[in-house]
């Protein structure tokens, strides 16, 4: 309870807090990468499967949304929560044949099966006008919609991952051995984990194409999902509010250092390896953000 | 309650279990002895479906369960614990205990949807689930469940005596401890048969005594049927009544502990025959 609260106040702020034009689109970019990086989190923070591949999902839920908004005029709300349907929709295709791959094979399988969606993309040209790019989406992406969707998603992401789903999947990535002898189907719980996890990047990819309002398929490569899952690992594997932070950072980050921007991927690279030579666990390892301020209450009743 | 019946298991060419038969009655204590390689961890891993047996059949209260996998044996209430130990080491002692506390299941019947008739099936249980949406939500049964849960499961770490560790991650115990938090994490299941794959490797004599006192109370306690895989053979033959034998992955001996500890075979798995002393 006292988590949401705090969630709706770091919304309220973000979304009334007077900015200017140029700021306002980096909060907007913001919430849209924090909402990826969850996504990401949960397949590869809390279940342990790594993933190459993400960008496809969010490329899935723009174009879906895409498609819906200008072609057949829908309003941007219900496509919206369609480009996440249509991400799970897949997911859940791409999930049967491939989740019986543990570790390091589902990688190798992810990166094939994303770049496989973008070809498509690029090369239906009739449907999606193909690697010319999709022209003329409303710019429904408000940073008042950006940070409200971001903070409903952070609260049901952080709500599942306190109750019986996180523990299962938590169980699967410790220890799958132990975790089907515990009565649980280990791949329907990675394919829970997979599944959750489209939805998020689905809308990321969505809220992506309104704040753009022109989307293609280089949008959604290799670098982009590289970029996903070297978030969550930055802020740290099995912890939500660090894969949040990492996002934010690293977007913050990338935005300010626009105007030497042929050293960007440099920088990148170079807070990479500094994180990883430091803190190999990354930003907060395993821990949640409280879980340090418990410490500190713990640690002063011991003293 | 459990019967294994001519069961054969082979890795590549090398038998690991040869014609294994043996039953275990409902509230039996039974041990099982061998020397190292015999195959014990194996008749567990093939009971709890890690493996599928090459050849025979297992029965467990008086249906096949030979082709099920391990997650289907297990929610018909078979618990085990791992030699090698197979914590969630990154989650607490208490979520440890939760995880498997929460996927409980009982026994119900079914009536089958064209023929009416009555067959037995697996249902979550109703005091330790609640939906997707409720957990997403945290409404409805959510937090009710969650207390029944986390009381339950404190119950058992009390049980163990790992209460006041509840909140440390798991990996960070001490080897003793985390081998009393997997039989904690077994028993959450409310399991029906408890097999325990050498609960006091790695112990020390205390230590083993305690458990010997663990491992009799919970057998009583919690009306299970318990099989035991052990090294120590002081605890096995103070506790358990009914023992069996194996060597090289055939069962060569049964029966209470005077008679394991009389049997020429069994001396001479343990300590060698004098025929080989002479090659």
């Amino acid at each position: 309870m006292k988590r949401n609260i705090i969630l709706i106040i770091i919304g309220l702020c973000l979304a009334l807090w007077p900015l200017g034009g140029y700021q306002e689109g980096i909060v907007i970019l913001m919430c849209i990468n924090c909402v990826a990086a969850m996504g990401v989190s949960i397949l590869t923070g809390f279940t342990g499967i790594f993933t190459l591949g993400h960008a496809a999902y969010m490329a899935l839920g723009a174009y879906t949304t895409a498609i819906m908004t200008v072609r057949y005029g829908i309003h941007w709300l219900p496509a919206v929560i369609a480009g996440g349907l249509m991400a799970v929709i897949i997911a859940w295709l791409i999930g049967v044949p491939t989740l019986k791959l543990t570790g390091d094979y589902y990688a190798i399988a992810s990166i094939g099966l994303g770049e496989a969606i973008r070809l498509i993309l690029e090369n239906w040209q009739s449907f999606t006008r193909g690697s010319r790019g999709f022209p003329g989406i409303d710019p429904y992406t408000t940073r008042v919609m950006a940070v409200t969707i971001f903070i409903l998603l952070a609260i049901l992401m952080f709500n599942m991952l306190d109750s019986r789903l996180g523990r299962e999947l938590k169980a699967s990535r410790d220890d799958s051995t132990a975790a089907s002898l515990m009565g649980f189907n280990t791949p329907h719980s990675r394919m829970k984990a997979l599944v959750i996890s489209a939805f998020y990047c689905g809308i990321a990819g969505s809220m992506l194409g309104g704040y753009m309002s022109f989307i293609q398929p280089s949008m959604f490569d290799m670098m982009k999902s590289t970029e996903l899952t070297a978030v969550v690992v930055f802020g740290g594997l099995g912890s939500m509010s660090g894969s949040i932070l990492g996002s934010a950072a690293i977007t913050l980050i990338m935005e300010y250092f626009r105007d030497i921007s042929q050293y960007r991927m440099l920088i990148y690279g170079l807070l990479l390896v500094i994180i990883m030579v430091f803190r190999p666990e990354g930003l907060l390892g395993s821990h949640e953000v409280w879980d340090f301020l418990k410490f500190r209450k713990e640690a002063d009743k011991n003293a | 309650m459990l019967e294994l019946s001519h069961v054969d298991m082979f890795f590549g060419g090398i038998a690991a279990l040869h014609d294994m038969s043996f039953t275990i009655h409902k509230g039996e204590l039974m041990g099982i002895i061998g020397p190292n390689g015999a195959g014990k961890t194996t008749i567990f891993n093939i009971i709890s479906g890690v493996y599928m047996p090459t050849a025979g059949t297992i029965y467990f209260q008086g249906s096949d369960i030979t082709p099920l996998k391990a997650y289907q044996i297990n929610r018909l209430g078979i618990a085990r614990t791992f030699q090698n130990l197979r914590l969630f080491t990154r989650s607490t002692v208490l979520e440890n205990v939760m995880t498997s506390a929460q996927n409980r299941y009982i026994n119900t019947y079914k009536k089958e949807l064209f023929s009416g008739n009555i067959s037995r099936t697996n249902a979550p249980d109703p005091e330790a689930w609640y939906s997707f949406i409720e957990s997403c939500l945290h409404l409805g049964r959510w937090k009710k469940t969650e207390q029944v849960l986390r009381f339950n499961s404190m119950e058992l770490l009390e049980r163990v005596g790992l209460a006041d560790r509840a909140n440390q991650t798991a990996g960070t115990l001490p080897y003793g401890m985390q081998r009393r938090l997997e039989i904690a994490r077994a028993l959450a299941l409310s399991p029906k048969l408890l097999m325990l794959d050498e609960p006091a490797a790695g112990m020390n004599p205390e230590e083993v005594f305690e458990l010997n006192d663990l491992i009799t109370g919970i057998h009583k306690d919690f009306d299970l049927t318990t099989l035991v895989i052990e090294h120590h053979m002081d605890l096995i033959m103070k506790i358990c009544p009914h023992i069996i034998c194996l060597n090289f992955g055939a069962k060569i001996a049964e029966g209470s502990s005077e008679d394991i500890q009389n049997n020429p075979e069994v001396l001479a798995a343990y300590l060698g025959t004098d025929e080989e002393e002479v090659i």
